[in-house]
């Protein structure tokens, strides 16, 4: 589904990407793990192509995406929910998912206002408030639902679990299970390595821009060591 | 006072209001989704008067009337596609100031442009067919057409409001509106929806100029005209707001024809009297949301640290001033005199880059300071029989004075706004000076106000200027280099974390406004000696606009950027003049300039030196 190779990308002339490298398979959850600052967030913005890598290459679904405009990239069907949620806070939670609406794609699933809607009911009662008025959680929700709008195949979920209440985190993690189950492939970066193990089947983790493990998280439960580097517990 | 005139005149504002609305709302959409002040947009108020009247000279009867009118707006509307994409989009990211300039290199172009098409002479709009009698309303005689444009209005403004919160179009212009790249990256080409607004914005204009025209007509004056009044509405309304534009045009419109029933003398006054009031209330307009400093692409490189010159340096700048004492040797009074021009204007530039660069404030009305400090000498001189040594002296402080007082309103805000609000005072200022007639002689200018015997000599007063007008250079470098400029310096960067570290931001902002004020206000009062007289026209929006075209033709970041953009466009202007067309020239260099060489005359020759290897290559991490 997923091809990263030898991504390099930078921010002006700060080296953020080193060489990274992994693959997502369809219908797999990958938790991209590691300490702040270690490259999660511009993992996920080059894959979007948002930050545009210097060298390397993103295959997405069997087309190169690299050096593409994000939006043609999310019309491929690459769905990104940014760590700052980044709702249009004038806009109703109704135009919020409104934006995100692109045609069923074939390979993915279709999602429309009412399945969206049963899987966050607290988006329905609050759907012609403005993006504004939110809570945290809520935000985070609405967010989501506006990717999903946009019927990805691959969801690209940057740092979830931030910033929101215990209780929400476990809803979220409930979601996610349930989106792998409707057949979707999910990338998530994260720093929580218990809500991480919950949702995902592999772990990649990088620090410094450079990917340090990939495999189960059996495998990783088997080197402490590598936990203890580059994870902080 | 009769009920009739009262409600004719009222009507008579109201229709006014229809082609303002269309006008500005426009722009402020246009403003909205890319964040461009978009100083062109006068310029498509006049194609589509213009296009209007040739097509409504073709085509017959009513159906010809009304037709032209909806053909022109989507003539302009395409004419705006290829503004946006040619002149634009290439320079979204660049900072604000690059963008202004920009579309003031459009404003040129289309200038000239028209000029070829249409011709010098003024064009009578044709009366619309079915509606080219009066109606009495209360005895009062009311143009039918003005009643049709005030039946038209709401129409607009309900088609425009039913477009932006129903549709699904209107849904992503005003999510881009709040974050670009988030709607890209949910599928959204952001790049087609910018040229729709463009699209949309620019018909808006030309629907406008077309819809006037039983009215006004059209003539090559007419997009300077509008483009203060539709800024005073945006502004007043909150950029961005359609329905804030709808107010402010009804408001503008109104008081104007009050205005020129009651108070003649204060037409021009009068906007920009009621738009700082509105700002001094409600900073950001009647509708407009707060704008954050540096949101819209700011960001450029970052500036090159300063430093104090080497040899070379020196030693160049010695040669130039050595050169220039000797000129008086070896040319005639005739190239003192321009030399004299390119000096006054050299200062005067160097004030602005300094307020404009290292002070971070982007001022649309410089020339405020620069025409108060010359009325201020004059002034004195005509009045308070003031000698001449000591109104000279005067001069820098009164334009000081008179920047501390606008400073104290334009620093609270910043940005557009802020630079909208000191467009609003240079007017105000301008407009006091050109009707008060009693007092400053109004478009007839003060005359006889020559320096005193032992400085009446060319040659003596070419030494008077080039002395004071290094001095004002080297102050000002002074500054820069001193504490004050370090303390600006970190003002612009990072108003928060200077505010920090124990820097009172607007106050250092408020005394260097105050300053760069003060030094156009000597660069004022030179001009002012060395010609005798002094007319409205020096604090012009045009002279505002010289100066920061030959600031950023000369390079933003460095203050001899100002120096040697003004030697440039000063030396280049005899030469110019003499061309047919030189606007259109002019304007292609400087859309050339802000697309290819950004970094102006003295960046880009720097870069070049160092590619070559002249010139130590500076490393800096971001």
């Amino acid at each position: 589904m997923l091809e990263v190779s030898a991504l390099n990308s930078f921010y002006g002339k700060a080296h953020i990407l080193n060489d990274l490298s992994f693959k997502v398979e369809r219908g797999e959850v990958v938790a991209l793990l590691g300490r702040n600052g270690a490259g999660k967030t511009t993992t996920m913005k080059s894959l979007m192509q948002l930050v545009r890598p210097r060298s390397g290459q993103v295959i997405f679904d069997g087309t190169r995406i690299t050096g593409l405009p994000a939006h043609k990239a999310a019309r491929l069907g690459l769905g990104y929910v940014p760590e700052e949620r980044r709702i249009f806070s004038d806009l109703t939670i109704l135009e919020n998912l409104e934006v995100g609406r692109q045609r069923p794609r074939e390979g993915a699933p279709a999602w429309t206002l009412e399945a969206l809607f049963e899987l966050f009911p607290n988006l329905w009662e609050r759907r012609n408030n403005r993006g504004k008025a939110m809570s945290g959680g809520e935000q985070q929700m609405l967010t989501i639902a506006r990717t999903l709008m946009g019927n990805p195949k691959l969801l690209l979920l940057d740092e979830p679990s931030e910033g929101i209440a215990p209780v929400i985190v476990e809803q979220m993690a409930r979601t996610i299970v349930r989106l792998k189950n409707e057949g979707l492939t999910v990338i998530i970066s994260e720093q929580n390595l218990h809500f991480a193990r919950m949702v995902a089947d592999r772990a990649v983790i990088i620090e410094g821009g450079e990917k340090k493990f990939d495999g189960s998280f059996s495998e990783l439960e088997k080197h402490p060591e590598i936990r203890d580097a580059y994870l902080s517990v | 006072m009769a009920m009739g005139l009262f409600v004719a005149q009222l009507l008579t504002g109201l229709a006014n209001a229809a082609a303002l609305f269309l006008v500005a709302s426009g722009l402020s959409l246009i403003f909205g989704v890319t964040r461009i002040v978009n100083f062109a947009h006068g310029s498509l108020y006049m194609i589509g008067a213009y296009v209007g009247v040739t097509l409504m000279n073709v085509l017959p009867g009513h159906f010809g009337f009304w037709g032209s009118i909806v053909l022109a707006g989507l003539i302009t509307g395409l004419i705006g596609v290829v503004i946006e994409m040619c002149v634009l989009r290439p320079v979204y990211k660049a900072p604000e100031l690059f963008q202004l300039v920009a579309t003031f290199g459009v404003i040129l172009v289309i200038q000239d442009l028209a000029l070829m098409i249409w011709g010098a002479e003024d064009k009578l709009g044709p009366r619309a067919p079915g509606l080219k009698s009066v109606v009495r309303i209360l005895g009062e005689p009311v143009p039918q057409y003005d009643l049709a444009l005030i039946a038209i209005t709401p129409f607009i403004l309900f088609a425009l409001w039913w477009l932006i919160t129903k549709t699904r179009v209107g849904i992503l212009v005003r999510a881009a509106t709040q974050d670009r790249e988030m709607v890209g990256a949910l599928g959204v080409n952001q790049a087609w929806l910018f040229t729709g607004v463009f699209f949309l914005g620019s018909a808006l204009a030309g629907l406008g100029g077309a819809i006037q025209l039983p009215k006004g007509g059209a003539d090559l004056l007419m997009d300077l005209n509008i483009i203060s009044a539709v800024f005073v509405v945006v502004v007043i309304g909150g950029m961005g707001s359609i329905t804030g534009a709808f107010l402010a045009s009804v408001l503008i419109s109104v008081l104007n024809v009050f205005g020129v029933t009651y108070l003649p003398q204060s037409t021009l006054v009068l906007m920009y009297v009621v738009m700082a009031v509105v700002l001094l209330v409600r900073p950001y307009g009647l509708f407009g949301r707060e704008e954050k400093a540096g949101e819209h692409g700011q960001v450029g490189e970052p500036d090159r640290p300063i430093r104090p010159f080497g040899k070379m340096g020196m030693a160049l700048t010695s040669l130039l001033l050595l050169g220039l004492a000797l000129v008086p040797f070896l040319g005639s009074s005739f190239a003192q005199v321009l030399i004299v021009d390119i000096l006054i204007f050299c200062l005067f530039a160097a004030s602005l880059q300094f307020i404009l660069s290292t002070g971070g404030l982007v001022s649309f009305g410089h020339a405020l300071f620069y025409g108060g400090g010359a009325y201020a000498a004059a002034l004195l001189m005509s009045y308070a029989d003031t000698p001449m040594e000591v109104a000279f002296i005067l001069a820098p402080i009164s334009a000081g004075l008179l920047a501390l007082v606008v400073g104290w309103f334009c620093i609270r805000l910043s940005g557009v706004y802020f630079a909208m609000l000191t467009l609003a005072f240079s007017q105000l200022g301008w407009s006091l000076v050109f009707q008060w007639n009693e007092v400053t002689g109004g478009d007839d200018g003060l005359v006889n106000i020559w320096p005193s015997a032992w400085l009446s000599d060319t040659t003596t007063y070419y030494y008077f200027a080039l002395v004071f007008v290094t001095a004002g250079i080297l102050f000002l470098r002074h500054v820069i280099h001193a504490p004050f400029g370090y303390a600006l310096r970190a003002a612009r960067d990072s108003a928060r974390q200077a505010e920090a570290t124990g820097i009172d931001v607007r106050k250092v902002q408020w005394m260097s406004f105050a300053l760069a004020g003060a030094i156009a206000g000597l660069a004022g009062a030179l001009f002012v000696f060395s010609k005798g007289s002094i007319f409205p026209n020096e604090l012009q929006i045009s002279k505002s606009f010289d100066a920061l075209i030959v600031v950023f033709l000369g390079g933003v970041k460095t203050l001899s950027g100002g120096i040697v953009g003004a030697t440039f466009l000063e030396g280049a202007k005899d030469w110019l003049i003499r061309l047919e067309y030189w606007r259109l020239v002019l304007g292609l260099v400087i859309i050339f300039v802000v697309i290819i060489a950004p970094d102006g005359i003295v960046g880009t020759l720097r870069r070049l030196g160092e590619r070559l290897g002249l010139r130590r290559q500076e490393e800096f991490m971001r």
